[in-house]
């Protein structure tokens, strides 16, 4: 699971997306007609401000949630013509995701973390690759521990261990330091990145820290529910 | 992936989180308690059969008018029954110029097979047990045939053309089958001696029996093998068909087991649906992260599955082991109690509990299966998304199903569990209304500035369908407890006091009319008081509506044999106490004299006679018809006096009639009645006090066992309100430390939660009290027939308890978060 779906194609490619959500009879739009395309191994950070609809854009990029209008194709598959089983396939087989609380399982170990994503896969040697990706996170000493017996900077840690794993084709970031000091948040990027060039993933990055965003290698700002260069 | 793996892990992580231990634990207790009350019930109904058997003197007896065939013989001993034969049979029996009908039982092998007879050399007082027949040449005689005969222990006695020394007195005979008012005395031989009395001969009336025992495996056997086979003259003969009186105290035994061991599952079902819901909460960030990774929906259920199961399978284990050593435990405890050691539970109970825990477990967590399994994925991003709410009534109906079909299964009785279902489901109706009620109410009330009342009181509301559940789940816990208060207490001391210490023991039958006054006078001379005298004449059943009777016409034995043999009619005015009319009324003042008749409900069911049919019965050659006026129903275990068939004075007192009454002897007056029988020498004196002792056995120690029965009713009452407090223990700690956050004092904290349990606790206690009250009315009232009185004491104390220690218990759970600081828990949360 090296190499990219589709040799030089996009990794993403969006048209017309549109999302919009009706609450108390009024229809409130988020996102519309927006635009984008990912290049295989591009770095690419999507800023805004907060409630500018970020989230809600990884949520419908990694097929979380569909879309009110519009497509996505993720290595050109069009996930809208896929059911809820075939798009959590698809995620299983080329995305990993790093997300500003962790997500990490309360009740599993940092190990047993890392194994989900590789066990959901099927992979034959999860405990192994598991092993690894701590290891290359320099976290084997901790493999047996609870998530609550972790650091933030720590859990921060497992969860690029368990996105990077299964050498994901894509990998999404919400606020990957959201909830982190400024030193640790840094380590953490420096590590993020680090991965990233090693496996040559593609990385799609939201935040609104402009310093994060300044080491991708690309830079679109969500306004008005679309995407504008910055 | 493999798939019980992760299930495994996770149930594994789940266990050490705490999410999974409640719910575990109701489990053990709900699967704990229903093998515990199996394997008990099991050996106390095998005990108790083995008890009727000593009333029968067998487990069975084929009963044959001819010579039992060789093969039923054959077959008992195949199967490794042991057996005896009897032949019994009337025949005068005379010394000097005295002679006596007696009853007359020649014995082959040991008889009796279960229990044992008492001999002595004396009538009254201390006799020696024994098994078998009397030696050769000599028979045991009951003490009313040696009065009648005046004979003492020595002397013979002809019986046909043989002399027969009188060895000894039979003082008990466990298997004094038949009518005890309608048989001549007993009289006990060898069967060796038979052929030399010369008295069975073609036409002989004889009575063959073959008496069988073994355990609870062949005898069932035997008795599928040979009930096919009986032809014409011949029938099978068990426990269930002994004395009535017997039978009845024993039905009510079981009802009272099987009463403590569904209150049990009722109970421990609640407790596990209350502790699915924290179960399964824990479960949803899981699932949305394991969709977020890639997992399908099908692998997410087949996980959910997979746990349910293991679940099942280890608390349905753990569950069979604490019933085992549960009842172990009690056998041990109860073993002294019993004559003879508890017989050993069967494994059937085991199974039982395993199917019922997995039942058990799939029906509560299967509705928050498939909601678990539609969880977004989109929750990682979103944490509102796909959260659980404790309503949804339709989701619990599978939970209920399994609860409905365990119900039916513990109460052995349609009735029963029809009854316990309504009953439920008017609690469920009444709780929910009433808890929403209570909370408008609460809402309306004044509070002031009592930020507490008013914080606990927007908690109760914020989550009102948990708030109505965890009401349900605290009222059906705290109504175990007062029912298992009032069913300890109230019924069984009522059921213990319709046998009371000074219940007849002793009936006096052939009483002429000219002695009724002497013998009233001679015995409250003696100190003993007699119950009412009552005038009894015999008649056969000819005709119904006008239909002559042929016994052949009845496929039922025990039909056939009651239009086989005389009935004794009787007459009053008034009705006995211990009678209730079922159907039609008693007669008026006025009506003396009018043709009508009052019939027992048994006898009338198994002669289909109803009510308004006209019965004709031959009175000493004169026919008489009578109108079936009125069914009653009698309780034959009060040992009074009683009769199948009543009319009205005025009807029967042309035909000659002798009287009966029954009276109470204190132990060691025994004396008194050898003078009463030299005074009056026509009277016969049976004594039912063995009989007596063995009815108030049986209820002392059912007594016993339900106590012990509902004592896991108990602990899966605690579990209910244990389950109930947990259940919603984690949102409560968050809102706490939201509030601790936001400047709450812990003392509001504290105070605000206990508001909230105090409201929920008298709310719960005045719906567990009603129900309670309600649930104790109908088991006396309809199912045990004994009275019932609302117990107010008791209810208050319920009521006290619970407004201070549902909060008390409250107040526990939260204590030790509040000592934490807010961040320290948010972190955690």
């Amino acid at each position: 699971m090296h190499a990219p779906d589709v040799i030089n194609g996009l990794a993403i490619e969006v048209t017309g997306l549109a999302k919009h959500v009706t609450s108390n009879q009024a229809r409130l739009t988020i996102l519309s007609g927006l635009q984008l395309a990912v290049p295989q191994r591009e770095t690419l950070a999507i800023l805004g401000a907060s409630g500018s609809g970020k989230s809600t854009l990884l949520g419908l990029l990694a097929g979380l949630d569909t879309p009110s209008d519009g497509k996505v194709l993720i290595n050109a598959q069009d996930i809208a013509l896929l059911d809820e089983d075939g798009r959590a396939a698809l995620r299983g087989r080329s995305m990993g995701f790093v997300f500003q609380s962790f997500q990490l399982l309360p009740s599993l170990t940092a190990l047993e973390n890392v194994m989900l994503p590789l066990q959901l896969a099927g992979r034959d040697d999860a405990a192994g690759q598991a092993k690894a990706a701590l290891n290359r996170v320099g976290l084997e000493q901790r493999a047996t521990h609870y998530p609550r017996q972790l650091s933030g900077g720590e859990q921060q840690r497992v969860a690029i261990a368990r996105a990077f794993a299964p050498k994901p084709a894509i990998l999404f970031a919400d606020e990957p330091t959201g909830n982190l000091d400024a030193a640790t948040g840094q380590r953490i990027i420096d590590l993020l990145f680090e991965l990233n060039a090693e496996t040559g993933t593609t990385l799609v990055l939201v935040t609104h820290d402009a310093a994060l965003a300044a080491r991708c290698q690309r830079r679109l700002q969500l306004i008005d529910g679309r995407l504008e260069p910055i | 992936m493999n798939s019980l793996g992760m299930a495994w892990r996770q149930l594994r992580s789940a266990w050490l989180a705490g999410e999974v231990r409640v719910l575990l634990l109701a489990l053990v207790l709900a699967v704990g308690a229903m093998t515990a009350v199996g394997f008990f019930t099991d050996r106390i109904q095998s005990a108790l059969n083995r008890q009727g058997s000593q009333l029968l003197g067998a487990d069975m007896v084929v009963v044959a008018d001819h010579a039992i065939p060789e093969k039923y013989r054959l077959e008992a001993a195949k199967l490794g029954l042991n057996a005896a034969q009897t032949l019994d049979f009337p025949s005068m029996v005379v010394h000097g110029n005295a002679s006596h009908l007696a009853e007359i039982k020649a014995i082959n092998g040991g008889y009796p097979l279960r229990g044992e007879l008492t001999i002595a050399a004396q009538a009254f007082g201390a006799g020696r047990n024994t098994q078998g027949a009397p030696e050769s040449g000599s028979v045991w005689i009951e003490p009313r045939l040696a009065s009648l005969l005046e004979v003492a222990v020595g002397d013979s006695i002809a019986v046909g053309e043989r002399q027969l020394r009188v060895a000894a007195l039979l003082q008990h005979e466990p298997a004094r089958g038949g009518d005890m008012f309608n048989i001549a005395p007993h009289l006990l031989m060898n069967e060796a001696d038979i052929a030399s009395t010369k008295l069975i001969q073609y036409g002989s009336r004889i009575k063959y029996q073959l008496l069988l025992a073994g355990s609870a495996v062949t005898t069932a056997t035997y008795s599928g093998w040979i009930k096919p086979l009986l032809a014409r003259g011949e029938r099978l003969e068990d426990v269930k068909s002994a004395r009535p009186e017997i039978r009845s105290a024993l039905e009510k035994a079981q009802q009272f087991l099987g009463l403590a061991s569904m209150a049990s599952v009722i109970l421990a079902m609640v407790a596990m649906s209350l502790a699915a819901l924290p179960f399964v909460q824990g479960h949803l960030d899981t699932f949305a992260l394991m969709r977020c990774f890639g997992a399908s929906r099908r692998l997410i259920m087949r996980v959910l599955i997979q746990q349910a199961l293991l679940l099942g399978l280890i608390g349905s284990l753990l569950g069979c082991v604490l019933g085992y050593m549960a009842q172990a435990g009690l056998a041990a405890l109860a073993g002294s109690l019993f004559v003879e050691a508890l017989p050993p539970p069967s494994w059937t109970p085991a199974l039982a509990g395993l199917i019922a825990g997995f039942a058990a477990m799939l029906g509560v967590v299967w509705p928050h299966l498939q909601r678990l399994g539609d969880v977004p994925a989109l929750r990682i991003l979103r944490r509102d998304l796909g959260d659980l709410d404790a309503a949804g009534w339709l989701a619990y109906l599978p939970g209920l199903a399994v609860m409905i079909a365990l119900i039916f299964w513990h109460a052995h009785n349609l009735k029963l569990g029809l009854v316990t279902l309504a009953g439920l489901l008017a609690l469920l109706l009444v709780s929910a209304g009433l808890a929403l009620l209570g909370g408008r109410l609460l809402r309306q009330l004044p509070l002031g500035s009592s930020s507490a009342w008013k914080l606990g009181i927007a908690g109760l509301m914020r989550r009102p369908a948990m708030a109505v559940a965890q009401v349900i789940g605290l009222s059906l816990g705290l109504m175990a407890l007062i029912l298992l208060a009032l069913v300890r207490g109230d019924l069984l001391h009522s059921w213990q006091a319709s046998l009371p210490a000074d219940a007849p023991n002793r009936f006096i039958i052939n009483i002429q009319p000219n002695q009724i006054a002497d013998m009233q006078s001679f015995l409250s001379g003696s100190g003993i008081g007699t119950t009412t005298v009552l005038p009894m004449v015999r008649g056969r059943l000819i005709a119904v509506n006008d239909k002559p009777l042929v016994p052949a016409q009845y496929q039922d034995d025990r039909a056939r044999r009651l239009v086989e043999r005389e009935f004794n009619l009787s007459w009053t005015a008034q009705m006995q106490a211990d009678n209730k009319i079922l159907a039609g009324r008693w007669w008026r003042a006025d009506e003396q004299g009018k043709p009508m008749l009052s019939l027992e409900q048994g006898i009338a069911e198994n002669l289909g006679i109803r009510l308004g049919d006209r019965l004709t019965y031959d009175v000493g050659g004169t026919p008489i018809t009578l109108s079936v006026t009125s069914l009653r129903k009698v309780e034959w275990d009060s040992m009074h006096v009683n009769f199948f068939a009543v009319a009205p004075p005025g009807v029967l007192d042309q035909f000659p009639a002798s009287y009966i009454t029954s009276f109470h002897l204190p132990l060691g007056q025994e004396a008194t009645l050898n003078q009463l029988v030299k005074r009056f020498p026509n009277l016969t004196i049976i004594d039912v006090a063995a009989l007596m002792q063995q009815v108030r056995d049986i209820m002392d120690k059912m007594v016993y066992a339900v106590q012990y029965v509902f004592g896991f009713s108990l602990l899966a009452g605690l579990a209910v309100l244990y389950a109930a407090l947990v259940a919603t223990r984690e949102e409560r700690t968050r809102e706490a430390t939201l509030l601790r956050v936001l400047g709450a004092s812990r003392r509001q904290v504290v105070m605000a939660t206990m508001a909230e349990f105090f409201c929920m606790g008298l709310l719960a206690a005045v719906i567990a009290t009603l129900a309670a009250s309600t649930l104790a009315y109908y088991i006396s009232a309809h199912l045990l027939d004994i009275p019932y009185a609302f117990n107010f004491g008791l209810a208050m104390i319920a009521l006290v308890s619970a407004c201070v220690l549902v909060p008390l218990a409250a107040w526990l759970g939260v204590r030790g978060l509040l000592n934490q600081p807010p961040r320290q828990i948010l972190h955690s949360i």
